[in-house]
């Protein structure tokens, strides 16, 4: 046939796919399930903010570890002067300090035991003298307080100045340091909401066609068009409804600052985020894209396990290891942040699932652009294989899964029953 | 095996070929599905413009057999050709298919719901939902334009269905088992329609497991039984496999023109049934008059499509259809 004829007997790839997106579109953004991805981000902020709510309420209620201090009665009081005078020099790097017992000349003091008593919130003991300080706890607590107790005792015994010079402060906006940690947390954060989004959308997109083969109209389109362009139309459908969502969390957020005015506190929030390695614009940029990529790799994976399911219980159960999976690839791409230049980073840019978190871990901490194009490059390859892996494998099950299959599977059982109940 | 255009048709498929140019052409169809034989060399030669009927029980392998000639599913072996294509899928524009697992997005509207049918088998939307107002209108849904599909009785969604497979003027209409689930009153409507589409020009072909609808609609049939098509040709040659069957009533219960009954004839009350010998009926008639067997009444009635399908497809065919009509008449 010719390629005129066959432009007149039927749909181009790309036509198709644009009447199946075109539907999806507007049905996914005209309904209840457009509003809860718009809600969606906001679920892990409350959930998160409650958490380190409750977190810290907890640590101030339980309180802090305190080290308590068994000496004969002048050396415990010399060792507690000792800890007054230098605690508002050394702030919460010197441990609280408390009077657990005056010992008479000569007695003898269990620390041992009283720690496995568990009183309060006694973390370690100092006994013995200011000159030979024995201090008794867990190995972590005894090698942290180490250098603070041998500081306290050396006051008690006065080998230490009794004035100190006043240091006067200066502050500036950043460091090295504090840039670096800053960029780091923008990485942590960036990966874990394109992880949150890519996940949500995800699942949409199988629920999207679950309901679809519930329906009976796959078969519907299938005689229609071909499958690859139904699996090409429902991922970008669904891309083109998140670009939506983002587009307008970005209004919202964009909204506010501008009612609230730079000075706001919002604004003044953001003014001191610390700016990307690539910088804000560019960062937003790779964002978009690196979730685009994201969403359309394990939006593949996800439809090829819609095709193979004919019920929402085996779209969970087939569904699941995927998501774990997913879940090692967030951790491992979190965990390559912290190892920028070694082969464990390079790993996670390498596989694909997990390159498009490593890369806008990049992107927060490095400046060089030249591994964004590279990675993009690599990750479009991976995205038009895993589409064609994933249309290739959904074309060949999507019309085999049906409730024609469940039948073929009762009829089956049934079968294998009469076979062992005999005649 | 690869079949090519042009072989003849399987052994057991003797009815003969049409002459004139074919709408579907398809020779030894083969599909599995995980090793089990669903369909086993089908032949089908439908001709353009008619009212084409593939007759047989669940699980004969009609669903399958149509999804082959759609392109939904491909044939292990065989081949295919569509309004002249072997790619179905590269005249999709020119075909309309109703599965018989009928579906709808629940939150369209009606007309949308056929506008987007329309839009699957390249029909511009604002065209599809004009059309689709119309189309509605035509057939009495026109109060139901603008109401959800969810919101719809089944028998108006199927409607509504329906319509969405029409919605492009194809020159090819598959329906399956398109009388399913409608009652009386619709099932009359939906047969004068496929007379109506067939008057303009379109091929109709459509799957059923009640003989009375393909009686009625079909020129040519396929019996499908056990995956393989044991009879297509026109409805009258299927039932020209049976001889005409004679129905006669006597007088005289004996006398010597008893001797001249057919091996076959078996007596039922005052009744005698047998196939009319290859001799006719003048020998017999003779016999009769002059044997004074008083002839009552006698008819000579041609077999009906029922009785060809027995001798086609078999009793455990026939019973297994004879089931799923009563079951289908009584849901």
């Amino acid at each position: 046939m010719s390629a005129a004829g066959r432009a007149e007997g039927r749909l181009s790839l790309r036509q198709a796919a644009y009447v199946i997106a075109r539907r999806d579109f507007t049905a996914i953004l005209f309904s209840r399930t457009f509003i809860f991805f718009l809600l969606g981000p906001l679920f892990p902020l409350i959930v998160g903010a409650l958490a380190g709510g409750i977190g810290q309420q907890v640590a101030a209620e339980g309180g802090a570890p305190q080290i308590g201090v068994a000496m004969e009665g002048p050396r415990a009081d010399a060792m507690l002067a000792a800890h007054a005078h230098l605690a508002p020099e050394l702030g919460s790097a010197l441990p609280d300090m408390i009077e657990l017992k005056r010992l008479a000349p000569g007695e003898s003091y269990n620390a041992r035991r009283v720690l496995d008593e568990r009183r309060g919130n006694l973390a370690a003991i100092v006994t013995g003298t200011p000159e030979r300080p024995v201090l008794t706890g867990t190995e972590e607590r005894i090698a942290h307080w180490q250098g603070p107790v041998a500081l306290v005792a050396a006051q008690a015994l006065r080998r230490m100045p009794t004035d100190f010079p006043e240091v006067a402060l200066e502050k500036v906006a950043t460091s090295g340091a504090k840039e670096r940690s800053g960029r780091m947390s923008t990485a942590q954060a960036g990966q874990t909401l394109l992880f949150l989004l890519i996940m949500l959308l995800a699942g949409m997109v199988l629920s999207n066609l679950v309901e679809e083969k519930g329906n009976k109209i796959i078969e519907v389109l299938a005689a229609a068009i071909p499958m690859d362009a139904v699996f090409l139309g429902k991922l970008f459908a669904m891309l083109a409804v998140s670009m939506v969502g983002i587009a307008a969390w970005a209004s919202v957020i964009g909204g506010l600052i501008l009612l609230a005015g730079p000075a706001g506190p919002l604004g003044a929030q953001l003014q001191d985020l610390p700016t990307p390695g690539v910088g804000w614009p560019l960062f937003i940029l790779l964002g978009v894209v690196y979730f685009a990529m994201g969403y359309l790799l394990l939006g593949s994976i996800f439809l090829a396990i819609g095709s193979m399911a004919a019920t929402v219980r085996e779209v969970q159960t087939l569904s699941m290891p995927v998501t774990m999976l997913q879940l090692l690839v967030f951790f491992f791409s979190s965990f390559a942040l912290t190892q920028t230049g070694r082969p464990i980073e390079l790993a996670a840019i390498a596989f694909p699932l997990s390159s498009p978190f490593a890369m806008l871990g990049r992107a927060a901490t490095d400046e060089a652009l030249w591994p964004h194009a590279l990675a993009l490059a690599w990750q479009v390859l991976a995205v038009a294989v895993f589409i064609r892996l994933g249309a290739a494998l959904f074309r060949k099950r999507v019309m085999k899964s049906g409730p024609q299959g469940a039948r073929k599977r009762r009829g089956l059982i049934a079968l294998l029953k009469a076979q062992r109940d005999g005649p | 095996m690869q079949t090519e255009p042009g072989d003849p048709p399987g052994s057991g498929n003797s009815g003969e070929s049409p002459s004139g140019p074919l709408a579907i052409e398809a020779r030894g169809l083969v599909k599995r599905f995980d090793g089990t034989l669903a369909v086993d060399g089908v032949d089908l030669s439908v001709p353009e413009g008619s009212i084409y009927g593939i007759l047989g029980p669940n699980g004969a392998g009609k669903t399958t057999t149509l999804r082959m000639l759609l392109g939904i599913i491909d044939p292990d072996e065989g081949f295919r050709r569509v309004l002249g294509h072997e790619r179905p899928h590269d005249v999709a524009r020119l075909i309309g298919y109703l599965p018989e697992e009928r579906g709808l997005y629940p939150s369209m509207k009606a007309y949308e719901a056929i506008a987007f049918m329309g839009a699957l088998r390249g029909l511009q939307l604002k065209l599809g939902r004009e059309r689709g107002r119309e189309l509605l209108e035509t057939h009495g849904l026109g109060h139901a334009a603008e109401r959800q599909i969810r919101q719809l009785s089944k028998g108006m969604a199927q409607t509504v269905q329906l319509l969405g497979t029409l919605v492009h003027k194809p020159q090819l209409v598959v329906l399956d088992e398109p009388f399913s689930g409608l009652d009386a009153l619709n099932q009359g409507k939906l047969e004068r329609m496929i007379r109506g589409l067939a008057e303009e020009g379109t091929t109709v072909i459509f799957s059923t497991h009640v003989i009375a609808h393909a009686e009625r609609l079909c020129e040519r049939i396929a019996i499908i039984a056990g995956g393989r098509v044991p009879f297509a040709g026109r409805v009258d040659t299927a039932r020209d496999r049976i001889p005409p069957q004679v129905r006669l009533e006597t007088r005289a219960q004996q006398g010597p023109w008893r001797g001249a009954l057919p091996a076959d004839a078996r007596r039922e009350g005052s009744f005698w049934h047998f196939s009319l010998p290859e001799s006719g009926i003048e020998p017999l008639l003779r016999a009769l008059i002059e044997g004074e067997a008083g002839i009552l009444s006698l008819s000579i009635e041609r077999a009906g499509l029922h009785d060809a399908f027995i001798a086609i497809a078999g009793e455990a065919a026939a019973r297994a259809l004879g089931t799923e009509a009563g079951e289908g008449e009584q849901a």
